[in-house]
């Protein structure tokens, strides 16, 4: 198989921000403790007029201004992973396609597997590139994701998603290797129709996250022969600030190399969108030589471990044509409770 | 309910504001024409498909307190008249803006919002809308 890996990225994360503790205020609960165990200050709330494919497209468009050498017509695959498209049945990846006038000469399909759809898709663009079926392939990770209102989830469900261009030549980081580990553990679900997931409580932690993350990381670095300290960088899924924190510690990683990749405290859980989101801010300040550890987690429930290595390419990289994830970060409004009901559709309107 | 086929027609021009170029005198226009009103017969079928460009400066805006429905949850809101770099008029709602900050002069830049749907059951209609260009 031919040399794989990361031509282009792009993010993006909507504008505005709502705190724990004014979620905490409107359902008599500390909020301020609340985000404070978790390790949320703040998460990202979509404006009305934004959903999966808008966040998708806007982050296509950011990776494919990086790289105007790419004929979009030679894009041969598109894969958008998410638990919240906005359509049932019609693929949010055509949407997408169209947008960045990928169409017509193109596969396309959405995907989703809890928070690790944009992973797998990732995964899904290797092979094809691999194989030499397509010349590229894109895969974006985004989500508008749902938490019932007063439930543990309200208070880190977000929004937004990152978009990679996946291909064989000029790839500003190469994708060493990526193996998953999967099992059926139903730590988090939600039923056809229904408007808000269901979870386990903490049954999502150890038997779920903890043993998906460590058991996947572990394989990878036992299959490449590296320790923790051969990484410049590492991101794990980011339900909340605590969990990526913790298994970090338990495998052997410094707080100094998952800091750039955490971005849930302060835009909470983007769910598809949150691996792919960390990934695209390690690429933001990665250079030459930088190795990156990624692991991914997805309820219901499997890991998917990434090797990458950043190559001299991201020298001539154009990362200044598209905002970077902390520009993405920045210049936010806070919002209310009472708006943010408005916003996330939580007032039944007249029809 | 509007019709499928004609927001289905309508995709290019709102997704990529794809507009028309006339193979005569290389004006351009948004939304597309099938003929120039300059050159009229010598381009009548002929004018290129011609992307417009994205970025732009506020040519003139209202503020839309009285909004349909559609936009009910947006309102207060500007709309605006965007001259983009390429010199072409394009009227549309401007986003992710206080509204206070909106000011003729000031750069924008389009992006893909919904604009409206069909009811719960029906077609979302996705299109431009400008926001502040820094």
């Amino acid at each position: 198989m031919m040399d794989v890996g990361i031509v282009s990225y792009g993010a993006y994360i909507p504008r505005y921000r709502i705190t724990p503790a004014e979620i905490g205020r409107v359902w008599g609960v500390d909020g301020k403790a609340m985000g404070k165990g978790l390790l949320i200050h703040q998460k990202s709330v979509p404006s009305p007029d934004e959903d999966v494919v808008t966040i998708a497209v806007e982050a296509a468009r950011g990776m494919m201004a990086r790289v105007p050498e790419v004929d979009p017509k030679d894009i041969g695959a598109v894969y958008v992973g998410s638990e919240s498209h906005p359509y049932a049945v019609k693929p949010t990846a055509t949407i997408v396609a169209e947008a960045i006038r990928a169409t017509p000469a193109m596969t396309a399909a959405d995907m989703e597997f809890a928070c690790k759809a944009g992973t797998a898709g990732i995964q899904a663009c290797m092979g094809l590139v691999g194989s030499g079926m397509v010349k590229y392939g894109v895969a974006i990770g985004a989500d508008t994701s749902q938490g019932a209102p007063g439930d543990a989830l309200e208070y880190s469900a977000s929004a937004g998603g990152a978009a990679f261009l996946i291909g064989s030549e000029n790839i500003i980081a190469k994708i060493n290797k990526t193996m998953s580990f999967t099992t059926d553990t139903p730590d988090f679900w939600r039923r056809e129709g229904q408007s808000y997931p269901s979870h386990g409580g903490r049954f999502t932690g150890e038997p779920a996250y903890f043993r998906h993350i460590t058991s996947a990381a572990k394989m990878m670095m036992e299959e490449m022969g590296t320790t923790p300290e051969d990484y410049k960088f590492a991101i794990f899924h980011q339900p909340n600030g605590k969990f990526p924190t913790r298994v970090a510690a338990q495998l052997g990683f410094t707080p100094e190399q998952i800091e750039k990749g955490l971005l849930t405290p302060y835009i909470g859980n983007t769910y598809s969108g949150a691996v792919p989101l960390g990934l695209a801010s390690v690429l933001d300040v990665a250079n030459p030589g930088d190795r990156i550890f990624v692991t991914s987690y997805g309820s219901g429930a499997g890991s998917d471990a990434f090797d990458i290595t950043v190559t001299d390419a991201i020298k001539d990289f154009k990362r200044g044509a598209a905002k970077t994830v902390a520009e993405r970060m920045a210049n936010t409004v806070e919002i209310d409770y009472a708006k943010y009901a408005v916003y996330k559709e939580k007032i039944v309107l007249p029809e | 309910m509007s019709s499928v086929a004609k927001e289905w027609r309508e995709i290019p021009g709102r997704y990529n504001l794809e507009g028309s170029k006339c193979p005569c005198c290389g004006k351009i226009f948004f939304p597309k024409r099938n003929m120039c009103p300059i050159c009229r017969r010598e381009s009548l079928n002929n004018m290129e498909d011609h992307d417009i460009c994205r970025d732009g400066t506020v040519y003139s805006y209202s503020i839309v307190y009285d909004a349909p429905s559609f936009a009910d949850k947006l309102k207060p809101y500007a709309v605006v008249m965007v001259e983009t770099d390429d010199g072409v008029k394009i009227s549309a709602q401007l986003v992710d803006v206080d509204i206070d900050e909106v000011r003729i002069g000031m750069r924008v830049t389009a992006v893909l919002r919904k604009i409206s749907s069909d009811g719960p059951g029906g077609i979302i209609r996705y299109g431009y809308k400008f926001v502040p260009l820094d």
